[in-house]
This record gives structure tokens, sequence and C-alpha cells, in this order.
């Protein structure tokens, strides 16, 4: 340690030769005396509050949620993997080591590469490494606000409905039905004919549940086509007129047309032609379509689907991976500035060597500059692997009253069975256990690192 | 791998390139291929162009979550109810100061602000002494044992809370600082002290020997030496770990719920309670978080080149 500040060799500091002597230009007795009285308040508080704990909790996990009494073994561990919120929590976990730190490594290894090539790289490396200095409850207030299931007023849902609505076209009537006993019958979300119409019919198709201003204001009294020889036609209307004076099935007075259904030719479950409503609700099918015999025919799931809302972000099946984007969000930018703290270490040479010899920016990257970094990826993927074990408050505020059995996770487990009304204190014991023997090899990694670093 | 990255770096706190500190030019590397061939200049150059333009996109992208919540903040709850927060842009004249208000006169709220405030302070001042006396002593006073004992501490530095929260909290009830400001206090110093120690050591060690025996020479004691030369020369590392330690313990929850009562718990306790009922109280919720969130920004802004330092240096806790 500290050879290059240019001062004689201290004996004994980080040698890995305890009390080695020398150097010192007092007693070795003085030293010793004080060293420890120096070391005393920490060792003190390090003993009680953190050494004896971990010992405590350790016997404390073999014993059942009764207390000393109720010796158990390994039951609590056992729980571990019967329990089922217990096992959830272990599940989530899993995923959490898995997916979260390679994800957020890549992401800020992304960042520093690409902020190189541009001018503003302070400032975005600020803005995006600034979520670092928020607590979790802060962020985890503001993602709930964001993940609101109402687009109208969670962002994210709002953002993904705009970009769903500019290339997809909303279906035209969203929730209509047909009048029961007009012989549409529901096929694959929309509404088919049980009968079969030869050419030269003309088919009455009413539909209602239409609230009068989904109903476009282009459409017109509705009417039947004039049956052609030859030819399907029909009429698509709203069998609905205000005041609910008409008879179900027959067109009248008042009610209007349905223009833009589309309308399908349907015969041994392909669709053969297909046609659109008119403004009066009429269509009429090429002669193909009945050309060959009767067809069925099909309205198709497209006229009636729902508005596309957004993702329930904060229900069961989405929960997971929404707090994982709240935390992407707030540790990205440690990861960025790790990684671009490495990067500019890579001496140059070697990269314009590279390109010297025709290698790609693609290969470079690829084998120069990743190679190169890899210490860095490797103390910013430890690192977040022991932060993703531990993560609590995040996964707690944001699933607040909505999903959490399905978002758990150890550490939110271990708080839920020991302080949140779990009241049995061997199961969270147990669990503090896992969570310290996960961190363990982190724990080497470290103290390995540690030594290697100060030979 | 850079000082910085190395929690073990050696000596003067890594300088670190990183980040926000205005560094040596950004346009030193991205275009600085004066060798490169024109092709590879020119495809740089549409590259650079998509680049930042995707990089600006990102940032605002990531910027939009703090916003959206400093402008709900600032919206009634009718309003929040029924629409995003983006309607502001197109009817400005929503914004009010009315939450604030009522938070600042709540309180219930102004008691758990002034809680973080108690119990933020004498966790980074605390662990910063003790912090200090230690590491001087692992980095300058000889004894047996040392080195082993400091290897336990770098093991300590990873080590969960999860296995000390049970035990310290029947400890806390025996000698009464269950539900007490000091308890929680006292169990983040114990949980902040293994980084205190190993950042601030791995600082002293780096002091140039001749500064103490000169100290000495003048009759310094081991006492006067450390509040005479070590802490003056150990201020950047000791603001590193300030900074690092206020800003941990400031957005802690975990702690203060367990140890908390109703009279001593810090803001973000107050307002995980309130949370429970999310949507029916977004206009405390949105001001407290942004109050609780704005104390900690204003520290990176006003100290970002030592946070990052700390960060760096705090990898692997």
């Amino acid at each position: 340690m500290g050879e290059k500040t240019g001062g004689p060799p201290r004996a004994g500091a980080g040698t890995g030769r305890p009390g080695s002597a020398g150097g010192d230009s007092r007693g070795p007795g003085a030293g010793r005396l004080l060293g420890w009285l120096f070391l005393l308040p920490a060792l003190l508080v390090l003993g009680v509050l953190v050494a004896y704990p971990i010992g405590w909790t350790f016997v404390r996990s073999l014993f059942g949620a009764r207390g000393w009494s109720d010796f158990s073994g390994l039951a609590n561990y056992q729980d571990l993997f019967t329990d089922d919120d217990t096992f959830t929590a272990l599940k989530n976990n899993l995923i959490w080591v898995l997916v979260v730190p390679a994800l957020v490594t890549a992401i800020g290894l992304v960042f520093a590469v690409l902020t190189e090539r541009v001018r503003f790289a302070t400032a975005f490396k600020m803005i995006v490494f600034m979520p670092m200095a928020v607590s979790m409850l802060a962020a985890g207030i503001t993602f709930r606000l964001v993940y609101d299931r109402e687009p109208e007023k969670g962002a994210a849902n709002a953002a993904l409905v705009s970009v769903h609505d500019a290339f997809a076209e909303a279906a035209p009537y969203p929730g209509a039905r047909p009048r029961p006993g007009s012989g549409l019958e529901p096929a694959g979300g929309g509404f088919a004919t049980a009968a079969e119409s030869p050419g030269g019919s003309v088919v009455m198709l009413p539909l209602v549940a239409l609230a009068d201003d989904k109903v476009p204001g282009r459409a017109r009294p509705a009417a039947a086509p004039p049956a052609a020889p030859g030819q399907v036609t029909g009429v698509v209307w709203v069998d609905f007129g205000r005041g609910n004076t008409g008879r179900p099935g027959v067109i009248d007075p008042g009610e209007r047309g349905l223009p833009g259904v589309k309308v399908e030719a349907v015969r041994g479950g392909r669709t053969v032609a297909s046609a659109t409503t008119a403004a009066d609700g009429s269509f009429t099918l090429p002669e193909r379509a009945a050309a060959a015999g009767p067809v069925q025919l099909r309205l198709a799931a497209a006229n009636f689907e729902q508005a596309f809302r957004g993702y329930d972000w904060l229900g069961p099946n989405l929960i997971t991976p929404a707090i994982i984007g709240a935390y992407v969000w707030m540790w990205a930018g440690f990861a960025m500035v790790l990684i671009a703290a490495g990067l500019a270490a890579i001496p140059r040479d070697a990269l314009e060597a590279a390109r010297v010899d025709g290698a790609t920016e693609w290969q470079v990257f690829r084998r120069v500059t990743v190679p190169l970094l890899s210490p860095v990826l490797v103390v910013v993927l430890v690192t977040l692997v022991i932060n993703v074990l531990k993560v609590f408050d995040l996964v707690y505020i944001i699933s607040l009253g909505s999903s959490q059995k399905e978002a758990n996770v150890l550490a939110l487990q271990m708080y839920l069975a020991s302080f949140g009304g779990g009241d049995n204190q061997g199961l969270g014991s147990a669990i503090g256990i896992v969570l310290f023997l996960l961190v363990l090899p982190a724990m080497l990694f470290n103290i390995r690192r540690f030594r290697r670093e100060s030979k | 791998m850079t000082g910085g990255a190395a929690p073990a770096a050696s000596a003067p706190l890594p300088a670190p390139e990183a980040a926000p500190e205005p560094g040596p030019g950004p346009g030193k590397r991205g275009d600085g291929g004066i060798h490169r061939s024109l092709a590879s200049r020119i495809a740089g150059r549409t590259g650079g162009g998509a680049v930042a333009v995707g990089l600006v996109l990102v940032a605002l992208f990531w910027m939009m979550p703090t916003f959206g919540l400093l402008v709900s903040s600032l919206r009634s709850p009718q309003e929040t109810g029924t629409s995003g927060w983006w309607k502001v842009f197109t009817e400005p004249g929503q914004m009010t100061w009315d939450n604030y208000d009522r938070l600042l006169s709540d309180d219930d709220m102004m008691r758990a602000f002034f809680n973080t405030i108690w119990i933020t302070v004498p966790s980074t001042v605390l662990v910063i002494l003790i912090g200090a006396l230690a590491a001087y002593a692992f980095a300058w006073l000889e004894f047996p044992g040392r080195d082993w004992l400091f290897l336990i501490v770098v093991g300590l530095l990873v080590v969960p809370v999860q296995v000390a929260l049970i035990p310290v909290s029947q400890l806390y009830g025996d000698v009464g600082l269950f539900g007490t400001i000091a308890g929680v206090v006292l169990f983040h110093v114990a949980f902040g002290l293994p980084f205190a120690v190993f950042l601030l050591r791995n600082y002293f060690a780096g002091i140039p020997k001749d500064l103490l025996e000169a100290a000495r020479m003048d009759g310094g004691t081991d006492l006067t030496i450390f509040f005479r030369v070590i802490l003056p020369l150990g201020r950047p590392a000791i603001a590193s770990l300030a900074i690092f330690q206020f800003l941990w313990v400031w957005n802690d929850m975990l702690i203060a719920l367990i140890y908390a009562d109703n009279d001593s718990a810090p803001l973000t306790v107050a307002l995980q309670s309130q949370s429970r009922a999310f949507g029916a109280n977004i206009e405390v919720l949105a001001p407290g978080a942004f109050l609780s969130l704005i104390v900690p920004l204003l520290v990176f802004f006003a100290f970002q080149r030592h946070f990052v330092q700390g960060v760096m240096a705090g990898a692997v806790k």
C-alpha cells in the first residue's frame, strides 16, 4: 500500500506479517497498548453489534418460532424450500442475481463507451449517476407514479399506448356485441353467423352494447342493401334506438348503420373474401365469396378489441420486471462511472495498434477493450451481486399493497417473518444466515483482492 | 484497473478521471484519431451524431421519473387523481404550492424530517471519529495481530444487516435503546464502520512517513499526531466518507423501520407508512418523497467529486 508515495517502506504495513517490528521510533510496548486503545471503540461497536449478532443469529436459526425451548434443527432451512412465501422469495432472489448485475453492467458498459464519443459526457454521466444519491423509498414512490395502471396517469403506460396507437389502428367498436338471438355467435374474439348464407342473400347483423358517443358522426341511418344475384350483401347496425322502442333484429327508424366494420366470408374455417361496411352499415361481398357455395359471415375480432391500455406493471405478473426497471434506473450510473474510469486507464496505444492492424471498431471493442476492462467489470458485477442480494426497500415500497407476495425477496421475507407480523424469528434468522452465506464468496473475493493488492 | 475502482487504492484518494468532473476534454478521445483514415473519421462523425442524439434521449429518459415526481408534488390531488403530470405542459395553471404548505405544517412529517437529521448527523460524525482512530492504528501503529484484524474488517464490509437485526433488537430491548434515535444511530455506526476503517486506513497509510516522524521529533504524542497531522491531511478521504455515510443513513429505511418508534421515525419511515394507501394520499407522498430526495441531491451536486470517489472506493460494500 502506498509505496508510490515515496517514503521509506513501512514495516508491517499490509505485508501479511502481523506484528513485524521495526521502523517505529518507539518501543513496541507503547505502540501495542496505544494501538489497542485507538482500536477499542471500533472493536467494541463491531463486536457487540456485528460479530456477536452473527453468532447469535446462527444459533437462533436452529430454533423454532416459539423461542429457545423450541429446538428444531435445520427445519427453518427446510422452510426456505417448503414455505410458499419464502420459496417465492428465494426464486425471485435467484432471478435478481442472474439478471440484474449482468443487465446493469452491460448498460453501464454501453453508456461508458458511448459517452467517450460525445462532448457532453460530463453532463450525461451526472444525470445517469444522480439516482444513486436518492433513497430507494423516494425511487419507489417515483416509480409507483411511473407504473400507474391508467395510461392517463402513469408515464410508462402512457408512452406505450401512444407508441402502440401510432402503429396500430384502434378498433372502431370496442365492447360491442351481437343482439342475442340474432344468429351471431362469439368466434375467435369476433362474432360469426351460425348459419351459412348463399349468394343473393341479405344478412342482417345487429349489434348492441355501443354507447351513443361510440357511433361515429359519419354514420347514416341504417339501410339494408337490395339483394344482388350471386352476391352476399347485408347490413351491420346498432339495433338500439333512443328510448329503446325498436324491435330486435329489425331496422327501426332512428337506428344507425355502423361504418368501417370489417366483414369476412368464411368457408371451412378459411376467410375467402372480405368487405367493409359503408356509412349506412351496408356491405357487399365480392362475387367470389359465394361462388363455391354458402359462406359463414364473420365480424372480425379487430372490430371489437378493447383499446390497448398498457400493462399492469404492479400486478402479479410484471411486478418483478417493473421493480428491476427501477433498480436499473438507480444503479446504471454506478456501473457506468466505474467502467468509464477503467476505460480511461486503458492505454490508447493498444487500441490504436489494433486499429492500425485493420480491426473494425467492434473488433477493437470486443477483443481489446473488454478484455482489458475485465478486472473492473468483475468488481462491478460482484458489487452488484452483493447489493442485489440485499435489495429490500425498493421491493417493499413498489409492491406495497399490490403484489408483495409475488415480488417477495429474501431480505423482505426476513423482515416480514421477523418483524412485519410473521412472528417467526427462527425463520427470520435462517434467512439472515442464508443471505450471509450467499455474500460469503464476495467476502472471500474482497479479502483475496485486498491481499493481492497490498503485496 | 484504475486506482479508482480498487478499494485498496493506494494513497491520495484516486483522483478518478471518473465522471462528473470536467475531465481532460471530452473531444480528446472520440475523435482523437490523427492516424485514422479519412473513411473511418467520416464514419466516426456520422456515428457520433447518432450516438449524441441517442444519449440525449437516454438522458431525458433518465430525468423523467424525478421530474414527474416533482411536477406531481406541485399538482392538486384531484388533478393527480385524474390525469398525468405531463398535463401541466398544456395547463401550467395547475401548479400549486398547496401540497408543500400542508407538508410543512404537518407536525408528524416535520418531526420525521428533523429526526432524519438527528439520526444522520451523529451517525456520520461518530463513524468518522471512531473509524479514523481505528484507521490510524491500522495504518501507523504496531501491534500483534494487526494485519489479521484488518482482514476481518475487510471481510465485514459485505455483511448483510439481516444477520444482526434480530439479536440487536433484543439487545436494544434489554438496555432500553429500542425505539430511540440513539439505537438507530448506533446500528448505523456499527455497519458503517468497516467501510470507514477500510477507506481511511488505505488513505492514511499513504501519508508520507516523514511528516509523522517530524511531528514526533517535535514531541508530538500519537494523539496530537492524530489530530494535528492525520485528520487535516486525511480530509479528502474523510470528506468522501462523510458524504457516503450521510447519504447511506439519510436514505435508509429498513433499520429505522425496525429500531425507531413513532416519535423517532425518520422521513423514510413516515412516508412508507403513508404509502400503504398509495392512491389516496399522493398529495402527501409526492412532496414528502421530494423533500427526502432533495437533500441527497443537493449534497450530490455540491460534492459530486467526493461522492463519486466514495462510491468507487466503496465498490463491493
